[in-house]
């Protein structure tokens, strides 16, 4: 639902961005409207602001941490419960694991994948949605209708539950389950690209093109693609959230990433396992993944004020 | 005798732009039986005067100054007691009977539930009644209506159930904004002349909201000409139509098409309704006004009282066939 | 109303038959599929298995085969539970699935309906704000953070509840996952209403109600509820995918034998009569429960009704 309201702030923006009488004009100051709104509220420019130091610290932290993320402790092992405990002169920051792992060490690691799978499962979403909307958009007519009943069919099923068959099926590779998570994740995404694209459809620049013999996948490459682009990297960045839920969900069912690597999931439920001893197991990497969440979701909401002012 | 007096009523609201006083200092009476014109441009605060009486302003509007009901005064009333003004003594219409019916809800539903709450008739009771106000609006086959929903009916259906469920209380006082604006021309004319039927059966008095001057000429006892918040001229409608004498009712009367005017032909007063937010300095008026003179600019006129109960506020000097 | 109905399941079986199909390929593209025979498994379930799809018949002839079985509720065996079939299985877990979900849903669209009920009526109160500001944590905390927490606090910590099992639906077994399983849509269905509710009161009809001398309770419940109900409904459908999708969270964490321990043990197990049963099943009552929610939409609704 989240998404959901997302997705029409933006499709609105796209038709104010359309509808604009000198289109190139009017398109960059909506723009600059946008950025000026986004950086006046607060919530989401503090929330950019620690998203940007969490990602430093997932990206530098496993230089200064003092140890590695699959390491295992043999000092502490012996009794986890008080050496293992979060301390700065032990220097496991955040204690160890009850494998004597260190806590620090492995919620970077495991916030390191996350975040690729975010990303990288944005991309896919992003590489399908394009394409598959901009066709679909720019071909019109039968194609279009049919192309858009099949995301009508996606769009009613259960897609936590396909992707378990894909893993299920396909064995639990990291890359696989990104891909997998992208490929379920596109449709918002190409109805957008679809609704944008069949507007540009009727501008002079691409009759012209169209008159001057330029072949249609030329088209739909050089001049439908560029011109969606900003919108959908609004977009993505929305759905980097989704995706590092989609992973952490997989993970935590032990159906994500496999040791020694780890996610942010798969350490919320290694600490839920052993909550009862080691609290501090559980708590770190799922302060991590909510902080991030909480980030995500005011910089989303920043981002459809800013584009969609009215709705308010 | 005057069954609602108005004196120095303003409206304000807070905006995050800073405040908007739509209604400025409104001085009215309307007598019973009686009807009161309001007529402006949009912008020009009547519809909010209307929701002041009432207490219908959105939250983050305020009301100051008098108004007298039969010498009560309502302004500021309780909910509670504002519920028993409301519908058993003033009721309004509004100007989109698409909108201001419960697209969710039976007409009959909507009508019955005045008489049940208000009069504390059973259900059969308030049917029945309800059946008998939807006759005297006219409406035909009114049993079969009555269990429609309000989209089955046409504008001017809809429109006459408004007009029929304010009027089940027999309010002594009925609000009508622009009721006639949503409508086609023909379905305007009969509902203004239900209107005036209405009001002699019920002996009701009207306050008519309006941007339509043409609409006031036939129906108006007294007109109150609105711009900018402000009143600009109050009078008896002889003396508004034969002897306007403030130039913005001048410009309004030769705006209203008539036959006389060649074809193509069609008067506008140039310019765009005022910002409330940004009022010019003087008379509201002046960037239009094709009379203004250099003391427009510097203060407001005041609102003068002149011969036969007559206001009005402008700098110009009257002419003598102004006043008589 | 007929044609609409019998048009929303038109649409539902081309969408179940895509799924089986796209299922199915799925099981024979498999590296290490039961029907590649690369896998080892037990001679009794690979016999189960060659006489349940007829390995020896043409793909698209199994294919058949296997749909003819769905529609007779047969899911096929189970590849690891070998004296089972998916469907007993299914049958056992079915009642803690429903139970759970039914109060999960129950409970986060009443509470969720009040809440923002209260929120919408004291707009830019200081209630409001509370209100609001628990129901943003809410929707961002995902539920295997809350269970875990949850259950540090209730049952580990204070010991009121027990820490997992379902104990034949015993109500204290069932607070704690229905409470992890409904909260985030608690939250979002709060949010949703207040939004609703607030540009419903702000609507001309409400004017006309207030102007009619109704008493305020009377205009939520009588003239507002209904319309501000609306956006609620639309969310039913993503709010049933997603409490049937938090149960597998639910179900594995507090081991209540639900159909998501099911589905997740089969997943690990790679048990793909377990999964692709389960999902076929799950992905048919989505499509029924989508179909209801359209015609409740229509039901409250007259405008919809008539056209």
């Amino acid at each position: 639902m989240k998404m959901m309201k997302h997705s029409d702030a933006l499709e609105q923006f796209a038709e104010q961005l359309e509808t604009g009488t000198e289109p190139e004009m009017e398109g960059r100051s909506l723009w600059q409207d946008a950025r000026r709104r986004f950086f006046r509220n607060k919530a989401a420019v503090l929330s950019l602001i620690t998203l940007t130091a969490m990602l430093l610290t997932i990206l530098l932290g496993p230089w200064i941490a003092p140890f590695s993320y699959e390491d295992i402790d043999w000092d502490v092992l012996m009794d986890i419960e008080t050496l293992g405990s979060p301390s700065l002169a032990s220097g496991h920051w955040f204690g160890t694991d009850q494998l004597g792992r260190d806590i620090f060490a492995r919620t970077l690691q495991g916030g390191q994948i996350s975040l690729m799978v975010g990303i990288l499962g944005a991309l896919v979403a992003v590489l399908i949605g394009t394409i598959y909307g901009a066709v679909s958009g720019y071909l019109g007519g039968r194609t279009d209708s049919v192309m858009m009943r099949v995301i009508e069919i996606l769009d009613s099923v259960p897609f936590m539950f396909m992707v378990i068959m894909l893993v299920t099926v396909f064995g639990r590779h990291i890359i696989l389950i990104f891909i997998a998570i992208g490929a379920v994740s596109w449709l918002s995404l190409a109805r957008i690209v679809r609704g944008l694209t069949m507007s540009l459809k009727h501008k002079e620049f691409i009759e012209a093109a169209k008159a001057g013999g330029v072949k249609t996948p030329a088209i739909i490459r050089r001049h439908i693609v560029p011109n969606v682009l900003g919108i959908v990297m609004v977009y993505s960045s929305l759905l980097v959230p989704a995706l590092i839920l989609f992973e952490s969900f997989l993970s935590f069912l032990g159906l994500g990433v496999q040791e020694p690597q780890t996610s942010w999931g798969a350490l919320i439920a290694e600490g839920a396992s052993n909550m009862d001893v080691t609290y501090w197991q559980l708590v770190y990497p799922a302060a991590f993944l909510v902080i991030t969440l909480f980030c995500f979701n005011f910089i989303g909401d920043g981002l459809r004020d800013a584009l969609d002012p009215k709705d308010r | 005798m005057s069954l609602l007096t108005v004196r120095d009523l303003q409206v304000s609201f807070d905006t995050p732009d800073g405040e908007v006083v739509a209604v400025n200092r409104l001085n009215f009476s309307v007598n019973a039986g009686e009807t009161l014109g309001i007529v402006g441009e949009s912008g020009s605060g009547k519809s909010q005067t209307a929701f002041s009486l009432l207490g219908l302003l959105a939250g983050n509007g305020r009301v100051s100054g008098s108004a007298q009901f039969e010498h009560q005064e309502i302004l500021g009333l309780s909910e509670a007691a504002m519920n028993h003004i409301r519908a058993e003594q003033i009721a309004m219409i509004f100007q989109d009977p698409m909108t201001s019916l419960n697209p969710y809800m039976k007409i009959g539903q909507q009508l019955r539930e005045v008489l049940m709450l208000h009069k504390g008739m059973s259900k059969r009771e308030a049917h029945v009644e309800a059946l008998k106000m939807m006759d005297a609006v006219k409406i035909p086959e009114a049993a079969k209506r009555i269990n429609m929903y309000p989209h089955e009916l046409s504008g001017g259906m809809r429109q006459r159930i408004m007009i029929a469920m304010a009027l089940l209380c027999r309010p002594k006082l009925l609000i009508a904004d622009e009721p006639t604006t949503a409508l086609d021309v023909t379905v305007q004319a009969q509902i203004m002349t239900l209107l005036r039927e209405l009001q002699s059966e019920f002996n009701t008095a009207i306050i008519l909201i309006t941007h339509d001057l043409g609409v006031v000429a036939g129906a108006c006892d007294q007109v109150l000409v609105m711009y900018g918040g402000r009143t600009m001229e109050y009078g008896s409608t002889e003396q508004i139509f034969y002897q306007p004498s403030h130039p913005y009712t001048r410009g309004l009367l030769k705006a209203v098409p008539n036959l006389e005017s060649r074809a193509g032909e069609l008067n506008t007063i140039p310019g765009n309704p005022p910002n409330l937010l940004s009022l010019p300095k003087g008379c509201p008026f002046n960037p239009r006004c094709q009379e203004s003179v250099a003391s427009c600019f510097q203060d407001a006129p005041e609102l003068i009282s002149f011969t036969g109960g007559r206001q009005r506020a402008c700098h110009l000097s009257l002419q003598a066939e102004e006043v008589a | 109303m007929l044609s609409f109905m019998t048009k929303r399941l038109l649409v539902a079986v081309p969408t179940l038959l895509v799924i089986a199909l796209v299922s199915f390929l799925l099981m024979h593209l498999a590296p290490g599929s039961p029907f590649g025979g690369e896998k080892d498994l037990p001679p009794e379930v690979l016999a189960n298995i060659e006489a349940k799809f007829h390995l020896d018949k043409p793909v698209m002839e199994q294919f058949v085969i296997y749909i003819g079985n769905l529609l007779q509720g047969d899911f096929g065996p189970s590849f690891v539970y070998h004296d089972f079939t998916v469907t007993e299985l299914i049958v056992q877990a079915w009642p803690v699935s429903l139970e759970l979900g039914l109060w999960a849903f129950l409970l986060a669209v009443l509470l969720g309906g009040l809440i923002g009920t209260l929120a919408a009526l004291k707009q830019n109160s200081r209630l409001d704000y509370i209100l609001m500001s628990l129901a943003m944590s809410g929707v961002v905390i995902p539920n295997f953070v809350l269970a875990p927490l949850l259950m540090l606090v209730f049952a580990v910590q204070l010991g009121w509840l027990p820490a997992g099992g379902w104990n034949d639906g015993q109500w204290q077994n069932m607070i704690l996952p229905v409470v992890a399983l409904a909260l985030s849509f608690v939250a979002s269905i709060a949010r949703i209403m207040r939004g609703s509710m607030i540009e419903v009161l702000h609507s001309p009809y409400i004017r006309t109600a207030k102007a009619k001398g109704l008493p305020q309770s009377y205009i939520v419940l009588r003239h507002a509820l209904r319309p501000a109900l609306m956006p609620l409904v639309a969310y039913l459908g993503p709010a049933f995918v997603g409490i049937v999708t938090g149960s597998m969270v639910i179900d594995v964490f507090f081991t209540t034998g639900g159909l998501g321990q099911h589905f997740v043990n089969g997943a690990l197990n790679r048990d793909y009569g377990m999964v692709m049963g389960i999902t076929m099943l799950i992905a048919t009552l989505t499509i029924l429960f989508n179909a209801v929610v359209d015609i409740l939409y229509a039901l409250i609704d007259p405008r919809i009704r008539h056209s």
